[in-house]
């Protein structure tokens, strides 16, 4: 079973994102590997660790720094990696997606692909679609279940109101993991020493000839308004309580 | 003038009720065409009319039921949006709704954004949240036709009644799926969806326990809301993860939003800061969610939710 992982390196959600120009901000942050990816790796490495076979393969699309990320997920349980170099500060995700499909057709025959229903720079949501088409793969994306059967993977994936649907999908396929498909490890020191070790294979972008078709761009980029400190309601319960009814009736009108 | 269709989002047998708030964003650019994959055109042209839209497209195909294909759903869209000249392709960004217009994208190989919560035709931009809500970004959609959700409550539906027609399209789709939805498990779907509530009302940790989330429900019950949990309150075990805002959660953008117990992470705001009024209940005076909400109550829920359910009442 060979199956591949794709992971972007992104700065954390907790860090302070400073704009910078039109559409730039300050890489002096912390970066992590995607949380939604995360989920990926995690099911990945421990579908090979029951089948007692197998090898899993991390694939990123970044600058230099995206090694961290790699080897953050290698020490999880990847075997290798594979980082596709690129400084473009916001890659497309159609981009991304051709890079990714390159990458992996270049290695090997993928038996199933997992990643991150999303990440959480630029919130796009379509990496896996495209990657789909790119590799003539079914997708299938929010999946919080997910089991294989034969040829076809069984997953479930969460839709409105905590409903879920259950899904039949031929393999390979590439998954979108999120939040509930399983509790991504947290590495102990010996993986994180032996993760070192383990290759990151280096690919120029530019080597791959890719054709970014500009659908979309990035026109600006600017930081939302926090609200200031929120007005305090004063007396006693049953005062604050009627000045926030009347207010949120007379004045917001939000009821 | 330009036409911009949108995806009539439906479920079981009922137009989700985000969609009209779409038809008065997509009524901006042109006129709108609606296209409906439950066959039911002819039941939702009434309510729709209300909103301005004039013709509503019910697209089949024999031998296929949408609702259980997901990739023929998508084709579906594509062809109508080809077929009927439609310059945007507008849908409500909701797990369904995402999952069709994302597909109904690449089979048109057109740009697609998600979750936006505005949009101009003027210049062909969305706006849409960047770094979990911290960021906004300005996106120009750069193709003809392109796709793209829209954040549930981001536009109020305004009535402009017209006159709305119903066309019926057959269209021939590969009918050798890879993918194919085989059940609906509803066991926790007595909630309701937080996504579409315009009142939300979300319990952190402090709520100690799932019983003790009645405390909430009874208070949305007064307001017709949904209920929320925080990431803390979901790991503790108190509520479903179906139920989470936040980041890793739902993101939610209601009329009202009431957080009690609430500390007020960067990634719980990810998920609701594009609420319109935030009201913060929380005993410790110091609680960051004081600083980014509109209004606070510093207080014990436990003492002050009560309270606050009987004078919604009145």
């Amino acid at each position: 079973m060979r199956i591949y992982v794709c992971v972007k390196h992104v700065p954390d959600t907790a860090a302070n994102i400073k704009i910078v120009d039109e559409t730039g901000y300050d890489k002096q942050v912390k970066y992590v590997a995607n949380p939604y990816d995360e989920y990926g790796v995690e099911e990945a490495v421990s579908l090979v660790e029951k089948a007692g076979e197998g090898e899993v393969i991390a694939v990123c699309v970044g600058n230099e720094t995206s090694a961290n990320t790699l080897k953050s997920v290698m020490a999880m349980g990847v075997h290798r990696s594979i980082l596709v170099k690129t400084d473009e500060q916001f890659p497309s995700s159609a981009l991304i997606a051709k890079a990714l499909a390159k990458a992996i057709k270049n290695d090997g025959q993928a038996d199933l692909v997992f990643m991150g229903k999303q990440s959480v720079d630029s919130e796009g949501m379509q990496t896996p679609y495209r990657l789909g088409v790119e590799l003539s793969l079914p997708v299938v994306t929010g999946v919080v279940g997910f089991s294989l059967e034969g040829s076809n993977a069984i997953v479930q994936r969460e839709i409105d109101g905590g409903a879920r649907e259950s899904l039949t999908v031929r393999t390979p396929c590439i998954i979108g993991a999120t939040k509930g498909l399983n509790e991504p490890r947290f590495p102990k020191l010996p993986a994180i020493l032996k993760a070192k070790k383990k290759e990151i294979k280096p690919i120029d972008m530019s080597s791959l000839e890719i054709v970014d078709e500009k659908g979309c761009r990035i026109k600006s980029l600017e930081p939302v308004q926090e609200r200031s400190n929120a007005k305090i309601l004063e007396g006693s319960t049953e005062e604050i309580v009627n000045s926030l009814v009347k207010i949120l009736r007379e004045e917001e009108k939000v009821i | 003038m330009s036409k911009i269709g949108v995806f009539i989002e439906t479920a079981d047998q009922d137009i989700k009720k985000s969609v009209p708030g779409i038809i008065s964003a997509a009524i901006q650019g042109g006129e709108v065409i609606g296209f409906v994959l439950d066959g039911l055109a002819e039941k939702y042209k009434e309510s729709l009319g209300e909103y301005g839209i004039t013709q509503l497209v019910n697209l089949t195909a024999p031998d296929i039921d949408f609702s259980k294909q997901p990739e023929a759903a998508g084709d579906a869209l594509a062809q109508g949006a080809k077929e009927f000249g439609v310059t945007a392709l507008m849908g409500v960004s909701s797990p369904t709704g995402n999952d069709i217009l994302a597909r109904a994208a690449m089979a048109l190989k057109a740009p697609l954004a998600l979750d936006c919560v505005d949009i101009n035709f003027q210049d062909n931009t969305v706006k849409k949240s960047h770094f979990s809500g911290r960021a906004i970004a300005t996106i120009e959609m750069c193709a003809s036709p392109f796709v793209c959700g829209i954040r549930p409550n981001s536009f109020d539906a305004a009535p402009i009644p017209a006159t709305c027609m119903v066309t019926e399209h057959s269209i021939a789709i590969n009918t050798d799926s890879a993918i194919t939805i085989t059940s609906v498990d509803k066991a926790d779907s007595g909630q309701k969806d937080l996504t579409e509530a315009s009142v939300i009302i979300t319990g952190g940790r402090p709520m100690g326990s799932s019983e003790n989330f009645k405390l909430l429900e009874e208070c949305a019950e007064t307001l017709d809301a949904a209920v929320g949990a925080s990431r803390a309150a979901v790991d503790s075990g108190y509520a479903p993860h179906s139920m989470q805002v936040g980041q890793t959660g739902k993101i939610v953008s209601p009329k009202l939003y009431i957080g009690c117990g609430l500390s007020g992470s960067v990634q719980h705001f990810a998920g609701m800061k594009t609420s319109n009024v935030i009201v913060a209940i929380n005993t410790d005076k110091d609680a960051p969610i004081f600083t980014k909400s509109d209004y606070g109550i510093i207080g014990d829920l436990f003492e002050v939710v009560p309270v606050l359910t009987e004078a919604l009442k009145k």
